[in-house]
């Protein structure tokens, strides 16, 4: 705009920048306020529907469908997978998490829409390759399915809403996760820095 | 008392769902605002350099108790209809120490990877397809394990019925680690990025 002022145009370079500038991605935000909205939703979950917000649940609905699709009997005399599939009388993907879940993807991606984060991209640090990186990523996805399940809930479900409500085994299951986290931080940190 | 509104048959499990989704915007909505698409910036935390991840937990955490607190104490929200999860003491400490691991290796907690996946991360996506393939795994092995998941048991149980003390002292206590917890943090992170600027 300044070299507009100054009677001067704009060359196809200053025009790229100025293009590219915009697209730039916004800083995050306050860590306190996005904490102050991430309480509210919880809060609105409390007080709306009696519950609170999860993550891990949706993907063990989808999980105990695709094994209920491909071998049923299999599915139905495994207790783990028959409380996800039900009793047949509605779709288990008619799930208060599924849609909860449906709805983080979307919030989401119109977050990082607004705020020019939405690119494709491998995130990982200077020193690993990205096969490198997405072999650790799936390895700690697994070990967050099992952990989650054998905890009944992750991060959300457990840490986040188990903990505004005092629950015991959630502060429990809170210090470990951060003990775990902290403890192997160690042997992974080539991953990162 | 007229809340948890679902509770109190206000509407029926279909409008749930919608509100299901309403709710879950929000949450992908904060979760993604606050940086938490980023697994480097969700890695940090356990690295002392960015402690975002602590921040942002312990305000969501002290907000939602807060708040729970005062509705139930005016009597607002029945607080005995709001869901608690059971507590297994054994396998939730277990299962918390493998999430951890699973954490720092993979970057992601399962909320978060859905908000990498949805702005584009390649890691967040596949690390959700190693959250569902950890399920299958868990699934299938829960005949073997399903003793040790219900061992431990103690019921619908919160820590001011534990330990005796008054729910809202409690709460006070917690906001109270929570600020001091906040103080420190900013520290350290100065003292880190001190660190890291002489080096």
């Amino acid at each position: 705009m300044s070299s507009l002022i100054k009677g001067t145009t704009l060359s196809n370079t200053e025009v790229r920048t100025e293009a590219k500038a915009a697209r730039e991605p916004q800083p995050y935000w306050n860590p306190y306020l996005a904490g102050l909205g991430l309480g509210l939703v919880l809060l609105a979950a409390f007080v709306i529907m009696g519950r609170g917000l999860g993550a891990s649940g949706a993907f063990s609905s989808l999980v105990a469908v695709g094994v209920d699709a491909v071998a049923p009997a299999h599915a139905n005399a495994n207790d783990f997978y028959a409380e996800y599939i039900g009793d047949g009388t509605k779709s288990p993907l008619k799930d208060w998490l599924v849609f909860e879940v449906l709805g983080v993807f979307v919030g989401g991606f119109i977050s990082g829409l607004f705020a020019n984060r939405v690119t494709k991209v491998v995130e990982r640090g200077p020193n690993i390759s990205s096969a490198g990186r997405l072999t650790f990523a799936f390895i700690g996805g697994g070990l967050m399915g099992i952990g989650a399940k054998l905890a009944r809930g992750c991060t959300s479900g457990q840490a986040l809403t188990g903990g505004a409500l005092f629950n015991v085994g959630s502060w429990a299951f809170m210090m470990m996760v951060f003990g775990g986290a902290y403890a192997a931080a160690y042997f992974v940190r080539r991953q990162w820095q | 008392m007229n809340a948890p509104f679902f509770k109190y048959g206000l509407f029926g499990d279909d409008v749930s769902l919608v509100i299901a989704f309403i709710i879950g915007i929000g949450f992908g909505f904060f979760l993604e605002r606050a940086g938490f698409g980023s697994s480097k910036k969700l890695a940090a935390q356990f690295y002392f350099t960015d402690l975002t991840v602590f921040k942002v937990m312990f305000t969501g955490i002290i907000t939602a108790m807060v708040g729970v607190y005062y509705l139930s104490a005016i009597g607002f929200v029945d607080l005995s209809l709001v869901y608690l999860t059971p507590t297994f003491l054994l396998p939730q400490v277990v299962g918390g120490l493998i999430l951890g691991v699973g954490f720092v290796v993979g970057g992601y907690c399962p909320g978060t990877s859905c908000v990498a996946a949805s702005t584009g991360r390649i890691d967040g996506m596949v690390y959700l397809l190693g959250v569902i393939f950890g399920i299958f795994v868990f699934g299938e092995a829960f005949p073997l394990v399903s003793n040790f998941y219900v061992s431990t048991p103690m019921g619908q149980i919160t820590l001011p019925q534990i330990s005796g003390l008054p729910y809202g002292l409690l709460v006070f206590l917690v906001v109270l680690m929570a600020l001091g917890g906040f103080a420190g943090a900013e520290w350290v992170e100065k003292k880190m990025a001190a660190k890291k600027a002489g080096a």
